[in-house]
């Protein structure tokens, strides 16, 4: 579904991808994690080309994603990206938010895309809240609008960069149950996040990165139960003990 | 000359209107020309086209590096040169200003797009959106926000530069007042009243940018 080959970036002299490659399979759910400054947010923004490489090869679908971003907008379309910082369009209200691409994008007329936003809306549990502007919402809310807006696409995979770490402790829960939801569905998920919990209960991989660079990549309960490299033992042992 | 006599004014009300229309009519067609213009050079400049953005940061920077009336003149004797027929002083310096204020308006623009947060254009360009998709849909109304007083300032200051164009003989509002008090001999009531009608309009224009920039405050 989703193949990265020998992914590299590096920002001047500062390498912040190291030869990444992963390969995720159609259904999956895979957990990046790693200490922070690791280059996973970086890394899973490089998988639908709105952060440029300077090295390495993405295929989404059996598609090459070209270089030129004007050629790679078609593909990007298709895969989902959810935000640490929910990055609602302030100046639209939710029903706006979540019908502007599938208009402008897709070319869906305006009464399927809103449609389609009404019964995922429901599915979150925020029907009532289609009229209200983003800043009037907590952030869990807007974090599960995030996520509606970017399944009204109907993408094939989903990309989530951190989605719960800038949320108040209470509105975690929220958002990973939509989360969880959408794994057991059979989504294809790459998602970075320090949530351990969700990593047990949803992936079925967990990669483990560090400077940059795929330390580790383990089935859920192996790298659990006994990670292969220190690094991970170190960083488990860590975000484990409390 | 003695006493302050409105009644000069009143008598060459018909002759000033002529002028402060013309003032306005300039200021009209330089700001929506020069907004125009604007948009277009400051999207040129952020975007990743590395030559043409050069090209267009050159051309803001020369245009804000001479002053207005040296950009009249030059147009005023440099565009008949080109085109190898007169255009007259009004059209050379209609095409003066609006290069002049553009050059102005995409410095605006620039920083009001560049104001937007980058993770709302990373989240446009997720969705499939191309760039000028995303200005348009997603950081344009946003930026246009923040922008508004500083436009609205530009315009007043676009205003009291269209006394400049006697340079090249039109008879814009100030002109107009001169001409009247210098052939009339009544130069205290002119330019009285000349100052009069500038701040009246002036004031309304920075009152609004104020009442829009306060406004913005509660938006988001």
């Amino acid at each position: 579904m989703i193949r990265i080959e020998g992914l590299s970036k590096s920002y001047g002299d500062l390498p912040v991808l190291r030869n990444c490659s992963l390969e995720v399979g159609r259904g999956e759910v895979v957990v990046i994690c790693g200490p922070s400054g690791s280059g996973k947010s970086t890394f899973v923004k490089c998988m639908n080309g709105i952060e440029p490489v300077q090295a390495g090869r993405i295929t989404i679908d059996g598609e090459v994603l070209p270089s030129k971003p004007a050629a790679a907008a078609r593909i990007r379309s298709r895969v989902g990206m959810v935000f640490q910082h929910f990055e609602l369009y302030p100046h639209l209200t939710v029903m706006e938010n979540i019908c502007l691409a599938q208009i402008h994008v897709l070319k869906r007329g305006r009464g399927e895309a809103e449609a389609k936003a009404r019964a995922l809306l429901r599915r979150v549990g925020l029907a009532d809240k289609e009229s209200a502007y983003p800043t009037q919402l907590s952030g869990g809310q807007q974090q599960r609008i995030a996520i509606v807006r970017a399944l009204a696409m109907d993408p094939i995979a989903m990309l989530f960069d951190e989605p719960t770490s800038a949320l108040d402790p209470e509105m975690i829960g929220e958002v990973l149950a939509v989360m969880l939801e959408l794994a057991r569905e059979g989504m294809t998920m790459i998602v970075v996040t320090h949530e351990m919990g969700f990593a047990k209960a949803a992936a079925g991989r967990i990669v483990f990165m560090d400077h940059g660079e795929i330390v580790e990549v383990a089935e859920t309960q192996h790298f659990f139960a006994q990670p292969s490299s220190e690094r991970a033992r170190l960083f488990l042992s860590r975000i484990l003990a409390h | 000359m003695s006493g302050f006599d409105i009644s000069v004014i009143l008598h060459a009300l018909p002759f000033l209107a002529k002028g402060l229309g013309l003032s306005l009519a300039l200021t009209a067609v330089a700001m929506i020309g020069g907004l125009a213009l604007g948009l277009v050079i400051a999207v040129i400049r952020l975007s990743r086209f590395r030559f043409p953005a050069m090209l267009a940061a050159l051309y803001v920077n020369g245009f804000r590096a001479v002053p207005l009336i040296l950009v009249i003149f030059w147009f005023y004797f440099l565009v008949p040169l080109l085109l190898g027929r007169p255009v007259g002083a009004l059209y050379s310096v209609l095409i003066a200003f609006v290069m002049f204020e553009g050059a102005y308006y995409s410095e605006i623009i620039r920083a009001g797009l560049k104001s937007v947060r980058p993770g709302q254009w990373q989240a446009a360009q997720a969705s499939g959106m191309t760039y000028l998709q995303t200005i348009r849909l997603v950081v344009l109304p946003q930026a246009l926000r923040k922008m508004a007083p500083l436009m609205v300032t530009q315009g007043v200051v676009l205003f009291q530069d269209t006394s400049l164009v006697y340079v090249v003989s039109l008879h814009d509002f100030m002109t107009s007042a001169s001409i009247v008090a210098n052939t009339q001999n009544r130069i205290v009531e002119l330019y009285v009243f000349a100052a009069f009608v500038y701040f009246a309009i002036c004031t309304t224009g920075s009152v609004l940018a104020q009442r829009l920039s306060s406004g913005r405050r509660h938006a988001y």
